[in-house]
């Protein structure tokens, strides 16, 4: 598992294709996709529609099951 | 003042390369970047689309890009029965599988032999601007970081979009009007190839399952669903894990290839274009919102939008003003359609499964002569008024 800069949410780089969705769908742009993995920035407010976004099921909140 | 470039197009999908073609073949001088190694890959689409539309984009496709063609689609019920359309009734939507990693390629080619250049492994990390003015955008790559002066910076960046929201336009989404979605492409499946297939109701809620032939026993099978309408982590997945599952043709079909991605189902957008900035393809949210199809779109939009552009470069003039004839050219060719399936996918998210049942029963008994949403809408009207009261906006 890789911790992102705001060590809320895991994002499981063995399910993650890199495809974008969180990034497009996040409401305060605070999602980047670097290739092979993605990034969230300060601007993150929790909302978690990433986590639901996501087809496979790769995001989580730490913390949340 | 000397620039490097008139244009510089940030994505060569569809959207960016049919923009930098268009462009460049009018005398403008053209740069398309683009993130990824390759062009076309990874695949990120159904790869399902039309026939009707390539002449109008001056768009030939060359056997390579073509993967499968088919006699029309059939609408499959929850109950499991089935309506075929054919092709000349199915119109827009279907007729032809393509093949993305040589379709996107085969457009990035014509837009280099048009006279755009193209570098790949580039990113673009933000843009230059003077006041509110976008005058260049900083890329990244192989040679390091530098910053590209130009007359307008084109965002043809896809659903993921940074380019439009960094110029201050937006572009957000509500949950409802974003689609999730997941595809395998299928091998060693059972299947009616002559035919594309799109399964309706709660296997899929707020979207459909397609299953697009690929070859005789391949297919892209996959799924779209409404975020609005999604529950737990990987909840897309499991939907179509369950219906391949559940699926005697399919069950015994293997991967070659996975996808995932989402797709905006929104209504048109009210703005695409900035002092120095224009938006084209997914970037624009110009995606329909019934099929989640944006090929023939971004295509239609690129050509107006490259044309636009070589005009703007020839009087030197890339303010908002100036850009606007893209925004009312894309208008004029698809924003009528693109808002009436909108208001059309708002109302078919809330049928239950006895309604699409019904609906595909009654296609059956009556027939429709033409795929259009207003043509299968007065023919079930004709026979049950009741069925379709909630589309009477449409009558």
């Amino acid at each position: 598992m890789k911790k992102d800069k705001l060590d809320e949410f895991e994002v499981d780089i063995d399910k993650c294709m890199h495809c974008g969705a969180c990034v497009g769908s996040c409401p305060q742009n605070a999602i980047t996709l670097r290739e092979v993995l993605i990034e969230f920035n300060d601007d993150c407010n929790l909302c978690k529609r990433c986590v639901k976004v996501c087809p496979v099921g790769a995001i989580t909140l730490v913390g949340d099951d | 003042m000397k620039r490097d470039y008139d244009v510089v197009v940030v994505g060569a999908g569809p959207a960016g390369s049919m923009t930098a073609k268009w462009a460049a073949k009018n005398g403008a001088k053209v740069l398309m970047i683009e993130k990824r190694q390759e062009i076309g890959s990874p695949v990120r689409c159904g790869e399902g689309i039309s026939r009707s539309w390539h002449n109008s984009v001056g768009l030939k496709l060359d056997k390579k890009s073509v993967a499968w063609e088919v006699k029309g689609a059939k609408i499959v019920s929850p109950n499991g029965s089935s309506f075929l359309l054919s092709e000349k009734m199915a119109g827009d939507e279907v007729g032809i599988v393509i093949d993305r990693v040589f379709f996107d390629k085969l457009l990035a080619r014509d837009a280099i032999k048009a006279g755009s250049d193209l570098q790949l492994k580039t990113s673009a990390t933000k843009l230059l601007k003077e006041g509110n003015k976008v005058v260049g955008v900083r890329v990244k790559s192989m040679e390091g970081t530098r910053d590209i002066t130009c007359g307008c910076v084109v965002a043809a960046d896809g659903f993921e979009s940074q380019v439009g929201r960094w110029a201050g336009i937006d572009t957000s989404l509500a949950p409802r009007d974003i689609t999730s979605c997941f595809q395998y492409r299928l091998t060693n499946i059972d299947q009616d190839y002559d035919y594309c297939e799109f399964v309706l109701g709660s296997k899929a809620p707020g979207g459909y399952i397609w299953i697009f032939p690929k070859n005789k026993d391949t297919a892209n099978v996959g799924i779209g669903m409404q975020l609005s309408k999604l529950s737990g982590p990987a909840d897309v997945k499991k939907h179509l894990d369950k219906f391949i599952q559940g699926d005697p043709r399919l069950r015994k079909g293997r991967p070659l290839e996975l996808v995932s991605g989402a797709v905006s189902i929104c209504a048109p957008i009210e703005k695409t274009v900035g002092d120095g900035i224009l938006l084209v393809g997914d970037a624009a949210r110009q995606i329909d919102p019934i099929t989640g199809g944006g090929i023939s779109n971004s295509c239609k939009a690129g050509k107006v939008a490259g044309e636009v552009l070589a005009k703007a470069a020839k009087a030197n003039d890339f303010s908002e003003k100036s850009l606007t004839r893209y925004e009312n050219g894309w208008r004029d060719l698809i924003e009528n359609n693109l808002y009436r399936n909108w208001l059309a996918k708002e109302k078919l998210v809330t049928l239950s499964d006895e309604t699409f049942d019904k609906i595909i029963a009654t296609l059956n008994e009556v027939g429709v002569d033409k795929m259009s949403t207003f043509a299968i809408l007065k023919a079930i009207e004709a026979k049950y008024p009741e069925l379709v009261k909630e589309f009477q906006e449409f009558l």
